[in-house]
């Protein structure tokens, strides 16, 4: 029984011996992402980092403290307090850090859709569907965020009307919508790149074997391409999770609109520079432990040139 | 004269393209694409340097140094560049006026705009920088060995060619991306192009007209970088090198 389960072990023992031969490796076993995640944020560096800026954290606000003479509540009770606000946002509504985390959920799947979609666009054996494909795909890889932001807030309405009843278009999903668009532009070329760097056996094998067209894309092209796409479309999702901050230029309550009212509120110039600090340290941690697994995806799944 | 057709266009089809006719808000638009490109390319520059420095230290023999260099990168790549520049803009320039006793702010927004954009965009360019010069094979650098070339030879004439051109298509993304950038300035009131096309379509109420020219001018000039880069790209590059 042990041998039928690892059979390398039985080809290990009846090869042994001394001529140099290639011995049978074995693959370590696949991690589940989330043991992977755990991983990270196990790692000695990174509690490291943490502790470094807590501590740099503590000692700064001491001295501030210290020197403004204690009448005033500290900055870290200030920021501790404010803190649920700008995390979960105004009681009844959706806002803050939520929102930002929320905001970058919808519009990737939004944009993950539409850009798969247009990727086999891009493939299209049909000229115009393959040119028209290329030419949103650059349009929208190519225009500022911020600009597509301003374009599609003031631009679309603020309320639709359904079956005769008047629905009022919240801020957030305008701003969803629009960040959704570069992401589409960008999927859509990952898309595309994937399917170039196949080898063309592929294609040729599917056709000897009677797939039509349609069916070698979807069921032998794209599983594979699947791999080769992850991690840049892991590393496009942090780069969305980066740019929902911007939404706060349009007037949308995310944790950055929340943390300017708070400074407004406040109106203390010593809690600036903490609380900035703490509000990116949020997206730091959300954002650190993707890009680190994103890096090592990339090296497990390196196409060997 | 081009011009009065574009009042003729505004009175009777109501398309209200002011910046064609109107000297005032013409000149306006076109200051602010100028503070664009300007804003642009002393970021590009800047970047560049940054880049170039800190893939020289992460290479140094002290691990504080490499600590503190990999700390600058992840700290750029992994928060947003919105909050950055705020953080530049209102916090470290209180902080830092404060503490040398100037009252008013030490830099404007143009200069936290272009310290801000430059330190992101360099904390990918490093990184870049590292990946082409790690790119190069060792096997290519023993055989210059093996020619004789002393090691600052090497560097200078197998090194540092093939890493460029390794890295070039990278680099190009990323600046391309920091072209795109220089629009979060419009946060703190640099008045570039995005900032200028607000003020025009709020003075004038021309907010649909001004938007699709806004976007069209951010088109052409990312457009015209991404072809000349592209260009560029192929021009130089290793044959059999690469992916195709």
């Amino acid at each position: 029984m042990e041998n039928t389960r690892t059979p390398w072990k039985s080809y290990l023992a009846m090869t042994q011996t001394d001529l140099p031969v290639m011995k049978p490796f074995q693959l370590a076993p696949a991690k589940p992402v989330g043991e992977v995640c755990l991983d990270i944020l196990s790692q000695r560096r990174f509690c490291l980092c943490l502790l470094a800026v807590l501590l740099a954290w503590i000692s700064v606000d001491a001295a501030i403290a210290q020197s403004s003479g204690g009448s005033r509540p500290s900055a870290l009770e200030t920021i501790l307090r404010w803190t649920p606000l700008i995390f979960f946002g105004p009681s009844g509504e959706v806002g803050g850090f939520l929102l930002n985390i929320l905001v970058s959920f919808m519009a990737m799947a939004i944009g993950t859709f539409l850009g798969l979609w247009l990727g086999i666009g891009q493939i299209s054996l049909i000229g115009p569907v393959r040119k028209a494909s290329w030419l949103v795909t650059q349009i929208f890889r190519n225009s500022p965020w911020l600009v597509l932001l301003f374009f599609f807030m003031l631009l679309l309405p603020y309320e639709v009307e359904i079956l005769g009843k008047r629905y009022e278009v919240p801020g957030w999903a305008k701003a969803t919508f629009a960040l959704s668009l570069p992401v589409m532009a960008n999927v859509s070329e990952i898309v595309r790149g994937a399917i170039a760097s196949l080898p063309t056996g592929q294609w040729e094998s599917a056709e000897s074997l009677a797939f039509s067209r349609r069916q070698t894309i979807w069921s032998i092209i794209l599983p594979q391409c699947v791999k080769r796409m992850l991690p840049p479309w892991m590393n496009w999702y942090c780069i969305l999770t980066m740019s929902t901050p911007l939404i706060s230029i349009l007037g949308v309550n995310d944790s950055m609109a929340l943390t300017q009212n708070v400074m407004a509120a406040e109106d203390r110039s010593e809690i600036l520079i903490p609380l900035y600090l703490w509000l990116m340290s949020w997206f730091f941690l959300y954002s650190y432990p993707i890009a680190v697994l994103t890096r090592r995806l990339e090296r497990r799944f390196a196409v060997k040139q | 004269m081009v011009w009065e057709w574009f009042r003729w266009l505004a009175e009777t089809k109501g398309i209200n393209l002011t910046i064609f006719y109107d000297d005032w808000d013409r000149g306006r638009f076109f200051a602010g694409v100028r503070t664009t490109i300007h804003l642009s390319t002393i970021c590009i520059i800047l970047s560049i340097l940054i880049g170039i420095l800190g893939a020289w230290l992460q290479k140094s023999r002290f691990r504080i140094v490499r600590g503190l260099v990999q700390a600058y990168i992840q700290f750029f790549r992994n928060t947003p560049p919105l909050v950055q520049i705020y953080f530049f803009y209102f916090a470290v320039d209180a902080l830092l006026s404060d503490y040398m006793g100037i009252s008013g702010g030490i830099l404007g927004s143009y200069g936290w705009a272009v310290i801000s954009l430059s330190f992101f965009a360099g904390a990918f360019n490093a990184e870049i920088f590292r990946a082409g010069i790690e790119a190069v094979p060792e096997s290519t650098i023993e055989s210059a060995e093996s020619l004789g070339y002393t090691n600052a030879q090497i560097y200078r004439y197998v090194t540092l060619p093939l890493a460029f051109r390794v890295c070039l298509p990278a680099l190009n993304g990323n600046l391309i991306n920091l072209v795109k950038s220089t629009t979060i300035a419009y946060a703190i009131a640099v008045p570039e192009t995005l900032y200028v096309s607000n003020q025009i379509w709020s003075d004038e109420l021309n907010v649909t007209e001004m938007m699709y020219v806004m976007w069209l001018t951010y088109l052409l000039l990312v457009g015209a970088l991404v072809w000349v880069m592209h260009r560029w790209e192929k021009s130089i590059r290793v044959p059999g090198f690469g992916r195709r």
